[in-house]
């Protein structure tokens, strides 16, 4: 356990974020409506911490990093980020933070990759020699050598991530938030942004929040996670945890070698069927393994694979079980 | 504001750098740029083919107002030109890029792909204003050489307020650039020509509520020796470096205002 001003290194306390939406609800008239991204959100992350913060699409995942980044300004509660009002100080934060927004680049477009380098050092004012040694030891961990002389236009959608990354982490920022850092990579790029990432995070113990859509990143990176849907936080802690506070089920998908009816087998229920090819729901925490053999004993099965559960479902369910009680 | 500036400096001197990277392909562009413009004043000519004056004044007299009107927007085209792109920058939510660095975000702004083929416009309004120097008929006096820089540098920064304050109006309209330009490309080209063929409302506007006609029509009047429009006092000539001024502030403020609506709604 850290303590004192570590432990509260990125601190949230009941932090909301209203938007107000005007509709035209008939001619020359507007309806106003409050949108609530983020209602009331507490979380502290300790330095050093990697953690995850997951959400569908609109849940205000990106309304909280716009926040802990000082680009939007909270409609109410306090943050403070490496002792920072974020919004208040946005261009002194800016020195300790860095940002990757995985889709949009933070690089110079139309110019050469080594020339966004460049205009980094001096707008953060990093010192020469510590510039030096950041962009080589950069350059080589991610691969960037072959790349530093071209146009960022014209890098290919992981070659940029990377790019962005090395850029986001050229003035040794104490933390790093990372938007959908893997979005659209394939998966040797996703490895390598992923392995980078959990060396930045040893090695320079720089904290990292990051966002995305895939739970890989967070079950090969993240020991916290943390969840939030419409605007509020659901779950915060371990990736495991998550998996039995949502009660989520893996996906078996069995290939027959013929047409048959739904396999009847304990410990699982078949969801889906289409031709030869079904689909069983069973309990996240149990193993695949014996009811695998229980099905190859009994049908005859050609190929299988075993799915995840995909965020969205575990957070549908997480929700549909919160009403509940 | 040392700060903006050395960002400025920074980001243009890049662009600068990564223009002249392809020779050819500035040139190119400039000459564009340049023929671009210069069909304005082709028109013009071409106008001057018919008749022996437009609105009581001579050639001569014309090529002194579009120079001044074409070198002072020309500068502040060259300096904040790309200002223009600031509504699609909050569409398509890369603005925020800007706002996480460590640098002010007009400056930013304004020096992003600092296109160094503006460099055109300014270089024909010079020679159509060297043109009317040489050809125009002015009783020189020391007054009237001051004012002829006084009236270029405020000229640029009264226009250099249209581009930053145009800009700060897309925080809240996004797809405003066209007005934008309106009044930016719109302006110039109505003080290449001279207030007399104008309605007089229209020069009331442009005086009073936007205050274009100090760019040039004001002060060059006085310079030239013909009657200043409106039936305004003499010394209304000189105001031009305290409007520019007054309109830089304003716009300065309109900035700010754009700014901390996008950061609260983040539109």
């Amino acid at each position: 356990m850290v303590d004192g001003a570590d432990a509260g290194f990125i601190e949230l306390d009941r932090v909301e974020k209203v938007f107000e939406v005007r509709k035209k609800s008939g001619f020359m008239k507007r309806e106003r409506r409050e949108v609530r991204a983020v209602d009331s959100i507490s979380f502290r992350v300790a330095r050093g911490e990697m953690v995850g913060y997951i959400g569908p699409n609109g849940a205000g995942k990106s309304t909280t990093i716009k926040m802990l980044t000082g680009i939007l300004a909270p409609s109410g509660g306090r943050l403070s980020v490496a002792g920072i009002d974020p919004s208040r100080e946005r261009r002194h934060l800016a020195h300790r933070i860095g940002v990757v927004f995985g889709q949009r680049t933070t690089l110079w477009w139309d110019l050469p990759l080594i020339d966004s380098y460049k205009l980094m050092h001096r707008m953060y004012r990093i010192p020469d020699a510590r510039y030096r040694q950041n962009l080589d030891r950069l350059v080589e961990l991610l691969d960037l050598a072959d790349l530093l002389d071209v146009p960022v236009r014209q890098l290919s959608l992981g070659q940029r991530m990377r790019g962005d990354i090395a850029a986001a982490l050229l003035h040794d920022p104490d933390v790093l938030y990372l938007d959908e850092p893997t979005i659209g990579l394939d998966v040797i790029s996703k490895a390598r942004v992923r392995e980078f990432l959990r060396e930045v995070n040893t090695e320079r113990g720089t904290t990292v929040l990051l966002t995305t859509h895939d739970l890989q990143d967070i079950e090969q990176l993240c020991s916290r996670v943390m969840v939030i849907d419409h605007g509020r936080l659901m779950y915060d802690g371990p990736l495991a945890g998550l998996h039995e506070a949502g009660d989520s089920e893996r996906t078996l998908v069995v290939d027959l070698e013929r047409e048959l009816p739904p396999i009847e087998v304990e410990g699982a229920r078949v969801v889906k069927v289409e031709g030869p090819r079904q689909w069983l729901a069973f309990p996240a925490g149990t193993s695949a393994a014996p009811l695998v053999a229980r099905i190859a004993a009994e049908y005859p099965m050609v190929d299988l694979s075993v799915r995840e559960p995909d965020i969205e479902a575990v957070i549908a369910k997480m929700y549909a079980e919160k009403a509940a009680t | 504001m040392l700060d903006g500036l050395r960002t400025y400096r920074m980001i243009s001197v890049m662009w600068i750098r990564s223009t002249m990277a392809y020779r050819a392909s500035f040139a190119m562009t400039t000459l564009g740029n340049f023929t671009a413009t210069a069909f304005d004043f082709v028109a013009i000519l071409l106008m001057f083919s018919r008749v022996d004056a437009l609105g009581g004044y001579t050639l001569p007299e014309i090529a002194f107002l579009y120079g001044l009107s074409s070198v002072a927007f020309g500068l502040a085209d060259l300096c904040l030109g790309s200002m223009e792109r600031l509504g699609r920058r909050v569409r398509d939510g890369t603005l925020d890029t800007l706002l996480v660095r460590p640098a002010p975000v007009l400056a930013q702004m304004a020096a992003d792909q600092f296109g160094l083929r503006r460099l055109g416009r300014v270089t024909q309004g010079t020679m159509v204003l060297v043109y009317a120097l040489a050809t125009v008929d002015i009783d020189w006096t020391a007054l009237k050489l001051l004012l002829m820089p006084v009236m270029i540098l405020s000229g640029a920064g009264i226009f250099a307020a249209v581009f930053v304050a145009g800009a700060a109006f897309q925080f809240v309209a996004q797809d405003a650039s066209e007005v934008q330009n309106a009044f930016t490309y719109g302006g110039t080209t109505l003080l290449q020509y001279p207030p007399t063929v104008f309605a007089t409302e229209l020069v009331r506007g442009v005086t009073f509520v936007l205050p274009l006609s100090f760019v040039n029509w004001l002060p060059a009047t006085y310079v030239l020796g013909r009657p200043i429009p409106l039936g305004l006092p003499q010394w209304v000539a000189f105001l031009s470096p305290l409007v520019a001024a007054g309109c830089c502030a304003l716009a300065g403020l309109a900035w700010r205002a754009g700014l901390r609506s996008y950061r609260s709604t983040g539109s």
